[in-house]
Formats: structure tokens, C-alpha cells, sequence
């Protein structure tokens, strides 16, 4: 499997290929060269699913998946056991990554092809696009959390580069700036976590950390205690940060939704499809140390997945720019994934949860990129963001209308589409594990049905605005990704995942829960009805009651507040009352001790400027001073 | 007479060889066409010799009855010096192509190559006669290099300083080995070790010849030439001095310390804490003031002469190998810095800090190449120089000597600084209306910059080649 290296090496150059050389390249090239490449290794990623689920590659003799380490290089070396590497790790989630985000990623390529045709800077846009590629799929095979670290952050860097695109738009700017600097808020704890894990392990390799379920974690970790806590908690406790910052858990999702500022294909990759569910990659990565040395953090996560499950999914019904909803109802959809994956256990029937998670990872990435694409496609035809603007328009892009259709009826959960399967299992764990985290998601199924089918009615049905009448179908290198990701929309949820994926690696039955499937399809439909009812036709309706829930439609409207209350706590708290003393501290007693410090070398150095004088017998005279008065000094000191 | 004995100081006997060849084809041709050729074939001789060197490491042998020592350390040594002179002599072409040098190209390269036969003969001693003999061997000719330019006043004057001090820290040198040999009753190393107690008289001694290798390495308070020799010498010159000739002294220093005085280290070692403290922060204060870009990289090779230091002190496998990886990394970033400096002063016969004022904007790619050595230099990462200080400093920290690392890390910060004001005169100053716009840098000088700048870049991220010093030492 060594050339699975290739897969991260590709994109790599890419890069280099188009930042050094985009100049001489011309839009064209450079697209066709990104576009290429990035079909090449989206093609060698077939390859690897290929030969590591179906031709043995990653089977072992008792039938369970194997961790193939496919290429490793030791790159820093710490320790005998302590030392970072660069590797690829093959294990059954690892490869499943790698199609989602080279397909993922492939799409975009192309989609953008039409989307950014003629923006000034569209080399850079594709060197980007490379960068990101090459940094997610890096993280994605990481062998050890170090390596995961970097990469991590590498695709935090370029997540904030192709936000901030437009960079002559100063809410592109001002979102960049804020998308990096709360995940690098979150990054802070996940390197503590890092330093915390090793320091007690003496490994950053995934294989050490989680082998034997995690003992050897278990073991070292298990005595020290801090504020109550064992230092195995607290380390993944503050790992969880790094990822709910990443995955824009509550209270850290406050960047998801302004990084709608980006080129729309970037949202669908980046912020939708795979740099988010990053953080519940690394929970599923670091599972059975989560399970078995900090169960109590598994169930931080579970409930901090469903309060952003219900919390997001209220925000986004009375949002009106379309990507916002999107943003909002992604937030939601990542939450279900932290909750499945808190509520998992492990070995057969009980790691549902994990199954359920990574299958809702898969489906979820490819109708959400489908939105997401699709909104483009609306977006790019109205020139504008707002609901207000749109309308009716099923008529003039019938082919975006029903590719989007296929992606709403699949977060809805409506059967046989792949959103209904990966649901269900996660609804399905969630029942077995905790019924409060049931109720709070089976709640939430139903919102999602409702504000993903307000957007749909509102874009596609409904009276045609001023814009809407002169819309046009999406050319044909836009809708070819979006057929293509609804074809995998469809199909995708046939896939028997636990055959595939399980906390154990070993491969087990897994049927639908009817009574679970039967739930959650009553309150889905139940949604879409209401939102038919409300936005199918124009009316009346929705405003007034609008006005019958007066404040609390309004503080949905502003986000919950969250933002201000983010605002508030750095503007006036940290900056006001923290930062400004210690400014003026270092302004006047630290920069005052410097100067201070400065102004006696200054006269230091202009005292003693005359030893220097040029004359070679004054250097001769003080070299045999110096000789002399060392060898006193070692003798007689 | 076993003629094998030869075969060991092959690295020697290769620099003789090169010396002759371009002796006696600078003989023949001289003032003839064929001069034309005189360049491309030392350089490519050096080059291939350099090449050889690193592809074929040596095992551990002695000859003339353990009065000549080579082990896979010191063969590495030579080759990272030999590395040296090789981008020299990419450097010096251009130079040697002006003025009244012209006629004196060839003398350049033998001369030159004659102080590093007299470096070899250093590292590889193993008897004080042969040391103290390789170093007169490595000096008289580096002050004619000083004063190669000899019909410039400043050239002159700093070849006569450089021979006379150079003169005085020999003599002081031998008077120090003298008394070695009354205390011990012998010149060879491995004989003198368990003679060697702590008493006046060996440590008289041991102050003595210290100080001989402390004025090559240029350390405070024997640093006193340093800056007028840098400052009047060619710039191929003063790049020769302040890598190859440094780096030379600086592993002769590491050898010995640890191998002949290693009963003294009570002694030496808190003697040397002081002197690297003083010389990194002399180093630094007086960098700040300079006017002169040779004088400024006089001072910034002072400071830089400390740290290395940090790494001779340890007697650890972990200090022998922060040195040497500290030398080579200090090697490609300051050569890149001379190279750069070389193309500046061939351009606009200007050496003052004003001529590379808006350099970025005339010559970006210089500028960049400049910009990454002096971050290398401060210790930025991922540039080698970030590395090298790293390992340096863990060394130090590894033996415990936690206030050393801490003085010297404060001074970092202050070495940044004023690294950086080349980069803001390159980046953020003006440039004057009389300012030379693109300057053309001929093949030679840009191979030795590229590679350099690679070396810079690539040295620290690739941890296989720390990993391949520390390999080679044990």
C-alpha cells in the first residue's frame, strides 16, 4: 500500500506547482492541472478502498480490518519512544476519509470551474484549493497526534486563505480573521491535551495510544488527579476542545457561520464536507482511549453534541441568507455525529453508535456538498445571498432544483435516500444509550425537515422575485458535480457500513430499527408538511407567527446571542479590564526597563567604542592583559 | 618507512594535490588564454573534491606513530570546511576578474587552499608540534589573503594587523605549550593525558594556549582584530575567515578540550562560561551600532562564535554533535549572507549597510536570499539556524547549565534585532536615487547562493542530517 503516499504527495505539489508557477500558467492551465491532479488522487483513493476493503490489503486472518501503516518516516526524535513521525495510516475510517474528501474535493474542482470563471486571483484559488487538499488528507492518514496537529493546523491556515479570498471585502477579512482565531483558541487546548497524552504515555503514535483498548493509557494516566479529574480526563478533555473548535461545537461554532464568506465551492468542501467533522474524526480516532480512560468525557460529548444539535437547528429556521441556513443546519448535523459517537460503546451491537457516526459522516458529506454546491448554482444565477431574492425558481433551473430536492429529502431523513439509513443508526444508538439524547435528536430530525424545506420552497416555489426572472440554469461543468453527488446521494445509504467500520475494526450485522425508522420518518414528514403549508404558496402565515413569538423569534434571529455574548466577554471583559492594565504595564514599567536597559548599552557601548581605537599595539597590549588576568583569575578563583 | 601511512591522510594529500595542479597550471598559463579556464577547473575540482569527501567517510586510523589522528569526526569536520572554501572560491571569482587583482586570479586559490592544508593538519593532530604547525601553516597565508588587495589602503593595514596579531597569539601559544611539555614530558596527546593534573603551571599553560585558539576563533576578549581585519580584508576574504577558519579553530578547540584537558574541565569550564557569556553579548552590542556590512557580520560572527561554544563546552555526545551541525547550518546561512553582500559590492563597490536600502524592490530575489540567511542566523524557524540554536542550546541544557541557556537565549533576541535591520533597510527603506537598479550575478556566485540558501532551508527540516553527524560521532 506504499502508494497511498502519493494521494498526500499530489496535492502537495500541486500546491507548489500552482502558487510558483500560477503567473505563467493562466487561469485555464492552472485549473485543468488542479482539476487533474486531484482526479488523480481521488482515482488512487479508489485504488486503496479498493485493495485494502475488497482485495485483502487491510484483512487480517480473523476477519477483522487491519492498521496498514502504509509509509513511515521518522521525522523529529525526541525520545526512544517519543518521536514524531510522518506516516500514512490505513485503518478502515482512514480509507473511508480518503474517497470522502478526494471525491469531495474532485467535485469542487470542477464545479469551480464554472464558479470562479473569470475572478481575478483564480490560480491562487486552485493553489489554495490544492493546499487544503493536501493539508485534510495529511490529517486524515495522520499516524500519530503530532503529526494530526500540524495538519490540522496546516488545513486551519488554509481554511482562513480561502475565506478570506476575497480579501478586499472587509467581512471576508474580518470572518477569516475570526474563523482563525476562535479554532486556534480551541488548537490552544488540543496541544495542551497533545503535551498532556504524551507527556503521561511517552508516545504520540495512535497505534501505542489506543492499543489494548486504550490500557496503556489507562494505566499511566489513571493515578495523578487534578481538580478531581484523572490527567487521562483532562488530557482528552482539552483534545475534545481542539475538536468541538474545529467541528464548531457550542459554545466555539460562532466562526462556522460567518466563513460563509468564502467562494460558495469552498464552503462546500472546506465547511461542510470534511475540514469540520475533523474533530469528530479525532474523537473517533482517539475512541477507545475516550471510552475506556474518560468515559465521563464521552458523555461531555454526547451532551454537548445534542444542546448544538437543537441549538443550531432553532437558529437556522429563521435564518434568511440561504448559506447561513446551511452553515447552521451543518453545526446541527455535526452535532448528531459527536452525539452517536458519544453514546457508542464497543464490540459488536454496542459500537453502533461509532458506525453511525462515521456513516453519517459519509452521507452527510456528500449532501451537504451537494447544498452547498447547489446554493452556488442559485447564488451565482441571482447575483445575492437572501431568500427575498429568490423564489419560483424551479422553472429556470430545473436541474439544481431537483438535485437539490434529492439533498433536502436526504437530511430530512425520508427514505430510500442515504441521509434516512445513517440517521436511523444514529437514532437508533442514541435510544440504546441515552433517551434524553434521543428525544433531543428525534426533536431536532424534525426542525431539520422543517428549515431545510423553508429554504427549498422559499428558493424554488413561491412568487418569483425582480431577480429570480432572470435567472439561468447553471452551465454544464457546475451541474455535472451536482448530478454526480446526488447519484451518490441516492446510493449511498445501501452501503452496510458495520461491515466496514466498527470501534473494534471487527465487522458486524447491523439491521434497520423499524420502530426508531418509523419515528423519525413520521416527525421529517411532519416537517416538510409544515414548511409546505407555511412557505409553499406566499402567505401571510409565517409572519404572523413571526409575531406571535415575538423576543424569541428575534434572538433566534441574532443567533441566540451567542455572538454578542463572545463579543462582549473579549471586547469589554478581556480586552477592557485584562488586557488594557497589562498594555499600560508593559507600555510603561516593562518598555521602561528596556529603555532603560537600551539607553546603558547605548552608553556602554559609546564608553567603551574607544578600546576599539584601530591601533594594532592597543589590541596586542589587551590581548596579553586579557591573557594574564584569565590565567590569575583560574588560579587563584 | 610504511608508505600506507599516506594513505590515511588521503583528505591532505587531496588539497596537496589540488594545490599543485592549480600551482602549476596558474604558472603555465598565466597572462594566456587558457586563464580563461583557470576558474571553472579549481572550482569544479573543489566541488568534486568536496563531493568525494562527503561520499566516502573514513574509518578511525593513526600514522607517524599517533602524531597524525583521523576518525569519521574529523573527516566530517574537514569536509564541512572543504564545503567552505568551495563556496569561497564560488564567491571570489568576480572579485578576482577586477581591478589590479587580475593578474594575481590564480594566487587566490593557492593560498587559500594552503590554509586549509594547515586546518587539516590542525584537526587531525595528535601532538601539539603538528597542531602548532598547522596552525602557522593556516595563518601567514590568510594575511596575505587579508591584504590581497594590497594596493587599498584598508587591505594593506588589515593584513598587517592580522599578521601581527596572529604573530603574537602563536608566540603566546607556544610559550603555553612549552610549559605543557615541562609539566607533562610529552607533545602527544595520548601521553599527556595522564600526566596532566590540576597545578599553576598546566593551567598556565592550558590559559595560554587557549588564548593562541581563542584569537582564531575570535572570541571576547581576543576578538579585538576581528572587526578591522573583516572590515579591510576582500569580502571572499572575510567570508573565508569568519566561516572556515572559525570553524577550524572552533573543532580544534572541541577536540581538545575534551580529549588532552578533559582532567581540567573544574578549570576551563567555568572560564569558558564567562568568556561565551561575554562574547555572545559583546558581540551583540557592538553589531548594533555598525555602519559597515563586513563590520556589522564581524560582530554577528563574534556573537555567533558564543553560541557555538554552548556546544564545545559539553562533553556529551549531544555537544559534539550540536557543534558540528551548529557550524555547518552557521556555514550555509552565512555564506549566503557573504554571497549575497559579494554581488552588492561587485555591483556598487559599496559595503555600507545604506547600499542595500530598497534592495527588495531592485533585486527581490537577493533580497529574499538575504532575508532567509540573516532569519537563519537569528534563529527563526523552520530555517537550519532555528535548529542548530535548538540543538545546541538542549546540549547545554542536558549537562544542566540552565543560566547559560537562559543568557543566551535573551541574546537571541537581541541578535534578531539587529538582523533585522538589514531586512528593514532591504524591505522597508527607500532606496537612494543614485541606487544601482538590477544587478547581474554571474553563474558562480549564484550556484554558491542557491546552494547555500538550500543548505539554510532544507539542513534544519531534514532531521537526517543531525541524525547523520550524530551517527557519524559514535
Amino acid at each position: 500500500m506504499e502508494f497511498t503516499i502519493y494521494i498526500i504527495l499530489v496535492p502537495m505539489l500541486l500546491f507548489f506547482v500552482l502558487a510558483l508557477g500560477g503567473r505563467w500558467l493562466g487561469p485555464r492551465t492552472a485549473g485543468i492541472i488542479g482539476t487533474a491532479g486531484m482526479g488523480a488522487a481521488a482515482l488512487l483513493s479508489y485504488i486503496a478502498v479498493y485493495k485494502y476493503f475488497f482485495a485483502g490489503a487491510g484483512i487480517g486472518p480473523d476477519g477483522n480490518y487491519l492498521t496498514v501503516t502504509g509509509f513511515n518516516a521518522q521525522w523529529l526524535r525526541l525520545t526512544d519512544s517519543l518521536h514524531i513521525d510522518m506516516g500514512v495510516l490505513l485503518d478502515p475510517i482512514s480509507v473511508m476519509m480518503l474517497a470522502v474528501v478526494t471525491t469531495v474535493s474532485l467535485m469542487v474542482h470542477i464545479y469551480s470551474f464554472g464558479y470562479m470563471k473569470g475572478e481575478r486571483g483564480f490560480q491562487r484559488y486552485y493553489a489554495f484549493l490544492s493546499l487544503f487538499s493536501f493539508s485534510m488528507l495529511g490529517l486524515v492518514v495522520a499516524t500519530n497526534i503530532f503529526q494530526m496537529y500540524i495538519f490540522w493546523e496546516l488545513v486551519g491556515a488554509s481554511s482562513y486563505l480561502l475565506i478570506g479570498f476575497y480579501y478586499t471585502r472587509p467581512a471576508a477579512v474580518a470572518a477569516s480573521k475570526k474563523a482563525f482565531i476562535v479554532t486556534r483558541f480551541a488548537d490552544f487546548g488540543f496541544l495542551i491535551g497533545i503535551l498532556i497524552l504524551s507527556y503521561c504515555t511517552k508516545t504520540f503514535d495512535f497505534g501505542a495510544i489506543t492499543a489494548d483498548n486504550a490500557s496503556l493509557a489507562v494505566r499511566t494516566m489513571e493515578g495523578s488527579s487534578f481538580l478531581g479529574l484523572s490527567s487521562a480526563t483532562w488530557a482528552m478533555l482539552l483534545i475534545f476542545m481542539g475538536g468541538a473548535g474545529k467541528s464548531a461545537m457550542f459554545p466555539l461554532h460562532i466562526w462556522l457561520p460567518d466563513a460563509m464568506e468564502g467562494p460558495t465551492p469552498v464552503s462546500a468542501l472546506i465547511h461542510a464536507a470534511t475540514m469540520v467533522v475533523a474533530g469528530v474524526y479525532l474523537v473517533a480516532r482517539m475512541f477507545p482511549v475516550y471510552l475506556f480512560a474518560a468515559p465521563q468525557v464521552l458523555t461531555v460529548i454526547g451532551y454537548v453534541g445534542a444542546f448544538t444539535a437543537l441549538f443550531a437547528a432553532i437558529i437556522a429556521m429563521v435564518q434568511t441568507d440561504i448559506k447561513r441556513v446551511l452553515a447552521f443546519s451543518t453545526i446541527s448535523q455535526i452535532a448528531y455525529m459527536m452525539v452517536a459517537l458519544g453514546v457508542s460503546g464497543m464490540g459488536g451491537h454496542a459500537g453502533e453508535g461509532y458506525t453511525a457516526s462515521m456513516f453519517h459522516l459519509f452521507t452527510h458529506a456528500f449532501f451537504k456538498a451537494l447544498l452547498f454546491l447547489g446554493a452556488g448554482a442559485v447564488i451565482h444565477a441571482v447575483h445575492s445571498n437572501e431568500m427575498e431574492h429568490m423564489g419560483g425558481l424551479r422553472k429556470r433551473m430545473p436541474v439544481t432544483h431537483i438535485t437539490f430536492l434529492v439533498a433536502c429529502l436526504a437530511i430530512a431523513g425520508i427514505p430510500p435516500l442515504s441521509g434516512f439509513f445513517s440517521k436511523d443508526e444514529i437514532l437508533s444508538a442514541a435510544m440504546e444509550g441515552d433517551k434524553v439524547l434521543f428525544a433531543v435528536l428525534w426533536i431536532v430530525a424534525g426542525i431539520t425537515a422543517f428549515y431545510m424545506f423553508r429554504l427549498y420552497f422559499r428558493i424554488f416555489w413561491g412568487r418569483e422575485s425582480e431577480t429570480a426572472r432572470h435567472a439561468h440554469e447553471a452551465p454544464a461543468v457546475m451541474l455535472v458535480p451536482l448530478a454526480v453527488l446526488a447519484l451518490l446521494t441516492c446510493v449511498t445509504g445501501f452501503i452496510p457500513f458495520s461491515r466496514f467500520i466498527s470501534p473494534d475494526n471487527a465487522p458486524y450485522a447491523l439491521g434497520i430499527n423499524w420502530g426508531v425508522a418509523g419515528a423519525s420518518i413520521a416527525i421529517g414528514i411532519a416537517g416538510i408538511a409544515l414548511a409546505a403549508w407555511l412557505y409553499m404558496r406566499d402567505s401571510e402565515r409565517p409572519q404572523r407567527i413571526a409575531a406571535r413569538m415575538g423576543g424569541f423569534y428575534k434572538a433566534a434571529k441574532r443567533r441566540l446571542y451567542i455572538d454578542d455574548a463572545w463579543a462582549f466577554l473579549t471586547k469589554n471583559i478581556i480586552f477592557r479590564r485584562i488586557c488594557a492594565p497589562i498594555a499600560w504595564f508593559d507600555r510603561h514599567v516593562i518598555d521602561g526597563t528596556w529603555c532603560g536597559i537600551a539607553n546603558v548599552t547605548q552608553r556602554t557601548s559609546e564608553a567603551i567604542k574607544g578600546i576599539q581605537n584601530g591601533r594594532v599595539q592597543a589590541y596586542a597590549l589587551l590581548f596579553i592583559i586579557s591573557v594574564l588576568l584569565i590565567t590569575i583569575i583560574t588560579l587563584f578563583i | 618507512m610504511d608508505f600506507s601511512n599516506f594513505l590515511v591522510m588521503r583528505q591532505e594529500i587531496g588539497v596537496i594535490a589540488l594545490f599543485v595542479i592549480l600551482l602549476i597550471y596558474d604558472i603555465f598559463a598565466a597572462e594566456t588564454k587558457a586563464m580563461r579556464y583557470f576558474r571553472p577547473l579549481a572550482c569544479i575540482l573543489t566541488g568534486a573534491a568536496t563531493l568525494l569527501g562527503f561520499l566516502f567517510p573514513g574509518h578511525e586510523a593513526e600514522a607517524f606513530g599517533g602524531m597524525y589522528v583521523t576518525t569519521p569526526v574529523t573527516m566530517l569536520m574537514k569536509n564541512i570546511l572543504m564545503l567552505g572554501t568551495f563556496t569561497v572560491f564560488l564567491q571570489a571569482g568576480e572579485w578576482l576578474r577586477k581591478g589590479d587583482v587580475l593578474i594575481r586570479e590564480g594566487e587566490f586559490y593557492t593560498i587559500t587552499l594552503s590554509t586549509l592544508l594547515g586546518m587539516f593538519l590542525m584537526i587531525s593532530a595528535g601532538n601539539f608540534m603538528l597542531l602548532y604547525i598547522g596552525i602557522e601553516t593556516a595563518s601567514l597565508p590568510a594575511a596575505c589573503l587579508a591584504a590581497y588587495n594590497k594596493y587599498k589602503e584598508k587591505s594593506a593595514e588589515a593584513g598587517a594587523k592580522y599578521v601581527l596579531m596572529a604573530t603574537l597569539a602563536s608566540g603566546v601559544m607556544m610559550f603555553g605549550l612549552s610549559y605543557l611539555y615541562g609539566a607533562t614530558g610529552s607533545m602527544y596527546f595520548d601521553d599527556m593525558v595522564p600526566a596532566l593534573a590540576v597545578q599553576p603551571m598546566t593551567v598556565l599553560g592550558f590559559v595560554f594556549f587557549f588564548s593562541g585558539l581563542a584569537f582564531k576563533i575570535s572570541l571576547v576578549p581576543f576578538h579585538f582584530w576581528a572587526p578591522d581585519v573583516y572590515e579591510g580584508s576582500p569580502t571572499a576574504t572575510t567570508a573565508y575567515l569568519s566561516v572556515v577558519s572559525k570553524g577550524a579553530a572552533c573543532f580544534v578547540l572541541l577536540i581538545t578540550l575534551h580529549h588532552v584537558f578533559g582532567a581540567m574541565t573544574d578549570i576551563w569550564y567555568p572560564m569558558m562560561w564567562v568568556i561565551s557569556v561575554l562574547t555572545i553579548i559583546v558581540g551583540n552590542l557592538f553589531a548594533i551600532r555598525q555602519k559597515d556590512i563586513k563590520r556589522f557580520f564581524a560582530y554577528s560572527s563574534v556573537s555567533q562564535a558564543g553560541y557555538i561554544m554552548l556546544g564545545v563546552m559539553q562533553d556529551s555526545p549531544a555537544g559534539l554533535t550540536a557543534t558540528i551541525y551548529y557550524v555547518l547550518v552557521y556555514l550555509f546561512s552565512n555564506m549566503a549572507a557573504f554571497g549575497v553582500i559579494t554581488a552588492v559590492e561587485n555591483a556598487t563597490y559599496r559595503t555600507d549597510i545604506a547600499a542595500f536600502d530598497g534592495l527588495s524592490k531592485s533585486n527581490p530575489r537577493l533580497a529574499l536570499m538575504m532575508m532567509i540567511a540573516l532569519f537563519s542566523l537569528g534563529g527563526i524557524p523552520p530555517l537550519a539556524g532555528f535548529f542548530s540554536k535548538f540543538f545546541i542550546f538542549a546540549s547545554a541544557a542536558e549537562a544542566g547549565d540552565y543560566v547559560l541557556v537562559f543568557i543566551a537565549l535573551i541574546n537571541t533576541v537581541v541578535s534578531l534585532y539587529y538582523y533585522l535591520l538589514i531586512v528593514k533597510a532591504m524591505y522597508i527603506n527607500q532606496a537612494a536615487d543614485d541606487a544601482v537598479g538590477r544587478i547581474r550575478t554571474d553563474r558562480y556566485n549564484m550556484t554558491s547562493l542557491i546552494l547555500c540558501t538550500a543548505g539554510t532551508l532544507i539542513t534544519g527540516i531534514a532531521s537526517c542530517v543531525y541524525g547523520y553527524i550524530g551517527s557519524v560521532g559514535f
